[in-house]
């Protein structure tokens, strides 16, 4: 039989296609196609949290000094958060290679 | 005690949805379907049925909203025809792999253009592939019983899976029939409560309708196809005990004088019972005619059909539709596909008619079973054939 690129058999699929487990989400690593992220300039940023609030994601999380980071294996890259910053003090740099 | 009544079929398919007792009915009007959401209308606000109606903005709305009450665990009913089912469509492809078992009673009607209130096949078989378990009914009774069957079947948790009843707009919709209506304690002997395997809750979170990546889209496919292809096993339990309970025998495929018949016609609804009257006068006459009806569309009982059509040489099969551009109609396509290169196979003679709401007459079953006749002494040159169609 020639390989299949089905990840599951439709024998073993769940009932009616159903996500089982609740928050699973978070084991889909969404960044692996991200053509440019986020940095954020922290002599701008006032920590402020709109990044935080706007990302669609739920990409980014606070540090210990207050500053917020994306996650790189949940950020696609959207721009938004730099687009919303009332600072300007994030800058979408493109993914090199 | 079962009590035999005369009543407009609209309002028996309704009261068999009272009995049923459906926790939530979203419905849009449409002719010929509107007497059966109007007097469940007329049940919820009298307080005989307690159920939630939602009297939604559009048949997409009205789908949308049953997919979300049946996830949730309610027991869920719509029904639909002609314009509305095919608002409808989008949503209907989602209850089959999604394993939600609505049920929804369609009366069946033409589609526009020109713009038809009445009966023909065309509605459903545009919604042939959505995946629901599919049965026709021929008469007022079959639609009451039906509609007890659907819930039955659909929501058997070895089946999970939507179904839809055909009733023929008008000639079964709005005519008044002798039907016996089940007591609520005889319904409830052959419907327990509904109790889904998956169903929405806060404290067991689960995610429905999730997409499909191409790693996973024929699985989902492949397997909502087997369980719908096995479901056919469960159709014909429930109607066995429904015949054990109240006497009354449904299946797949019935016949009607096929034992030694040469030709044979095959229908699909209401029809039929015109199409046994026609049988009756050529047996008369000496003619060896037959008819088998197709009672459960989907899933498509093969072995069931090959078996009642025996040894008859002779197919005339009647496509209340006509797909333009298609080779014949999907019934007769259905046919051809069943017995291409079986040994020994009938030869099969597509008709379409009855389109619109025109009646299909006894005269108009013999001219069938006579062309079919002579047809299948010679070869005919077209692949079907419109029935009863004036040319100028």
């Amino acid at each position: 039989m020639a390989i299949s690129d089905a990840i599951i058999g439709w024998k073993t699929l769940p009932f009616g296609c159903h996500v089982m487990e609740p928050g699973n989400s978070a084991k889909f690593r969404t960044g692996d196609w991200r053509s440019q992220h986020p940095v954020t300039d922290r002599e701008k940023c006032i920590k402020c949290g709109m990044c935080w609030i706007f990302c669609p994601d739920m990409a980014y999380s606070q540090t210990l000094e207050g500053y917020y980071e994306a996650n790189m294996e949940y950020c696609k890259g959207c721009g938004i958060c730099a687009h919303e910053c009332p600072k300007d003090a994030i800058t979408m740099v493109p993914e090199e290679g | 005690m079962a009590k035999r009544v005369g009543v407009e079929v609209s309002i028996a398919v309704a009261d068999a949805v009272k009995l049923a007792n459906a926790d939530v009915i979203p419905a849009y009007p449409i002719t010929p379907q509107t007497h059966i959401v109007e007097h469940l209308s007329d049940l919820v606000a009298n307080g005989e049925l307690d159920a939630e109606f939602v009297p939604v903005e559009s048949e997409h709305a009205a789908m949308s909203c049953c997919c979300g009450s049946s996830a949730a665990g309610a027991r869920t009913f719509t029904s639909s025809s002609s314009q509305g089912l095919s608002l409808m469509s989008e949503i209907l492809y989602h209850p089959g792999p999604m394993r939600l078992p609505i049920v929804m009673v369609v009366a069946n009607r033409a589609l526009a253009a020109p713009i038809s209130i009445w009966n023909d096949h065309q509605d459903i078989m545009v919604q042939r592939d959505i995946g629901w378990i599919q049965t026709f009914a021929e008469n007022g009774q079959e639609a009451f019983d039906l509609t007890l069957h659907a819930f039955r079947v659909a929501e058997d948790r070895r089946v999970s899976l939507p179904m839809i009843v055909n009733i023929d707009g008008f000639t079964l919709s709005h005519v008044i029939e002798p039907i016996e209506i089940l007591s609520q304690e005889e319904v409830d002997r052959f419907l327990p409560s509904f109790k889904p395997r998956v169903r929405l809750d806060v404290k067991k979170p689960v995610s429905m309708g999730p997409v499909g990546v191409p790693e996973v889209y024929t699985e989902a496919k492949m397997a909502h196809n087997e369980v719908l292809k096995a479901s056919k096993k469960v159709v014909v339990q429930a109607w066995k005990e429904f015949a054990d309970l109240f006497g009354r025998e449904y299946h797949p495929v019935e016949t009607y004088r096929v034992d030694d018949a040469e030709a044979l016609l095959v229908t699909m609804g209401s029809i039929s019972e015109t199409a046994m009257t026609a049988v009756d006068a050529m047996r008369d006459k000496g003619e060896k005619v037959g008819l088998v009806r197709i009672r459960l569309w989907r899933p498509f009982p093969g072995p069931e059909f090959r078996k009642a059509v025996g040894k008859a040489q002779v197919l005339a099969v009647i496509d209340r539709c006509l797909p333009p551009g298609a080779v014949c109609g999907p019934v007769g396509e259905e046919l051809r596909s069943l017995f291409y290169k079986v040994p020994g196979a009938p030869k099969i003679f597509s008709f379409v008619a009855g389109l619109g709401g025109r009646d299909v007459t006894v005269e108009r079953f013999n001219e069938i079973v006579s062309k079919a006749r002579a047809y299948a002494k010679k070869r005919p040159t077209e692949n079907y054939e419109v029935i009863g169609v004036r040319e100028q």
